[in-house]
């Protein structure tokens, strides 16, 4: 793997971002979104802190994330440049980190803007900065795994609609498991809930970082991206 | 430069390539021929290291493809049979990523840019995207990405299909001047195309090589075609007379019972044509016409890859080898 080849595909991803319109319908969809989820209880709670914001945005996210990463594969398997992409001297962990980062810093732009939140907040009361720094560390890593998710996702299939539901529902899988969790067999639950992103997002979210949910993140997106090279190798 | 040994590949259970065996010198224009399906693509695919082989070995200089990927494609410049490019890129943005993808630094970037423009004939395009492009300028553009890093090995799958006449003769003028120096494999549907372009022609059929040789030799190698037109004879009495010849291989009529001239193609697998005018001598026959067919490629090609009644589905093409 060479650093350089995967910053210039990553450029090339981002650089297809912002020329198509998807990256600014996405942003647009994905603001649109957390500013309803935070203002539309904030003034009735009249708590001076991001917790509703932050609940609600693993969710959004689910389905925004697979929105941006279902073209990274899809689109190569179905126009037929993959081959050309396969032919230039990369390998295809270079492919996969580069799209991979490409999708990470997509998103991880569009959560900028959100970062005036807590600043807006702090002006009107008393907030507490730690669990906000958490939760947006946490954020970081569960967009890393989510990106890692979708981008498995999209090796798939060369449907980008196929690739945007699986992805969605795999996503929804891991934000929102522990909603569900009284469905699960109870022997179950514990392997569900550790499974579910939700539980170590909401521990880093406290402002407690744990390197045990930090390890979490960091493997489970490791694993995901590891399936995906292997399919891509061998999706020619 | 390039060694292909036994490579075989199957898609499931189908073959595509059958131990394929060939070796392509520095220099080389080696022009791949085949009916559709007959495994041109595929070669080309192993050989850039798209697909993996399901068994055999090829070799780039001294890297094996599958050992060593990254170096093999640094040196190899590919068109795939589509060109199937970022249908949202700009002409430009799409050249400058493969030329930085390829490790090109910006200021020979620029000038090779520049370079393939002119060659390539790209200027009024640069700066449109892909999608609106025509077929031809896809497939320059093609061309181009696969030029960029002036790479040592070109393999260019079909690069004239789609191209006007006056295209054609433009990229055949390109892959003549590249050929000079560097080892260049195509793949072509079009046999003149070959004629006119290759130094070396290999002709596949069902996965396997059918002929290997100059387009000179693969001509010679085919059988002889005479026309004989003869007035005053009957066909059963010619054909029972010409099939005793040695070397004739088959007899036609061409013509009705009833005409007066009888027209007859005779296949031969040499040159016989005293030996026919003497037994038309003898019988009294009335040659009113003698021509000999050229052997084209067209007609050689079709000889080898045509499956014909006595050679049914499942039994080996003949293989012909030819001397180069």
């Amino acid at each position: 793997m060479t650093a350089k080849a995967s910053i210039r595909i990553m450029r090339r991803e981002l650089a297809f971002y912002f020329v198509s319109p998807i990256a600014y319908i996405v942003i647009v969809v994905f603001l649109i979104a957390t500013g309803w989820s935070f203002f539309s209880v904030f003034f009735l709670n009249g708590r001076a802190d991001l917790r509703d914001f932050f609940s609600l945005l693993p969710l959004i996210l689910a389905f925004v994330v697979p929105a941006v990463t279902m073209r990274l594969f899809s689109e190569e398997f179905s126009s037929g440049s993959y081959e050309i992409l396969l032919t230039l001297p990369v390998s295809t962990i270079d492919i996969l980190a580069g799209k991979f980062l490409a999708a990470l810093s997509l998103v991880l732009l569009m959560l900028i803007p959100t970062l005036s939140y807590p600043f807006f907040v702090a002006s009107l009361g008393e907030l507490d900065w730690g669990p906000v720094a958490g939760s947006y560390l946490g954020t970081i890593f569960l967009i890393g795994l989510l990106c890692a998710v979708g981008l498995f996702a999209s090796s798939l299939t060369k449907n980008q609609i196929v690739a945007f539901i699986i992805g969605a529902a795999m996503c929804l899988f891991l934000t929102q498991v522990h909603r569900i969790l009284f469905l699960i067999p109870v022997f179950l639950t514990g392997i569900f809930q550790f499974l579910g992103a939700s539980t170590h997002f909401n521990n880093i979210g406290k402002g407690v970082v744990d390197s045990r949910d930090l390890l979490y993140f960091v493997s489970s997106s490791f694993v995901a991206l590891y399936i995906t090279n292997i399919v891509i190798e061998n999706k020619r | 430069m390039i060694s292909i040994h036994n490579l075989s590949k199957y898609y499931g259970p189908f073959r595509a390539l059958d131990r394929l065996s060939f070796e392509v010198g520095k220099g080389e224009i080696l022009g791949l021929l085949g009916p559709n399906g007959a495994g041109k693509t595929t070669t080309m695919r192993i050989i850039t290291c798209y697909l993996p082989p399901t068994s055999g070995t090829v070799h780039i200089g001294d890297l094996d493809i599958l050992e060593n990927p990254l170096g093999v494609k640094k040196l190899i410049g590919y068109l795939p049979e589509f060109a199937p490019l970022y249908t949202d890129m700009l002409v430009y943005d799409y050249l400058s990523y493969v030329a930085s993808i390829r490790e090109l630094s910006s200021v020979r970037k620029e000038k090779r840019i520049a370079e393939l423009v002119d060659i390539c004939g790209l200027s009024e395009v640069m700066h449109r995207p892909f999608r609106e492009l025509s077929r031809g300028y896809k497939q320059r553009v093609g061309l181009a990405h696969a030029l960029m890093c002036d790479p040592e090995i070109l393999v260019l799958d079909e690069p004239t299909s789609g191209l006007d006449p006056n295209q054609i003769v433009d990229i055949r003028a390109i892959i003549k001047e590249i050929g000079r120096e560097k080892t260049i494999i195509f793949s072509t549907h079009i046999l003149s195309e070959a004629e006119a372009t290759c130094d070396r022609i290999i002709i596949i059929d069902r996965g396997r090589i059918v002929a290997d040789g100059t387009a000179e030799s693969i001509k010679s190698s085919g059988h002889i075609q005479f026309h004989l037109s003869l007035v005053g004879a009957h066909y059963p009495d010619v054909r029972t007379h010409l099939s005793a010849l040695p070397g004739v291989e088959g007899i036609r009529r061409l013509t009705g019972d009833s005409a007066e001239e009888l027209r007859v193609q005779i296949t031969c697998r040499r040159d016989i044509r005293t030996e026919i005018s003497r037994v038309a001598k003898e019988r009294d026959w009335m040659v009113v016409e003698f021509a000999k067919e050229k052997g084209s490629l067209e007609s050689i090609f079709r000889e080898l890859t045509m499956p014909d009644e006595s050679n049914t589905a499942g039994k080996k093409p003949r293989r012909k080898r030819i001397k180069r």
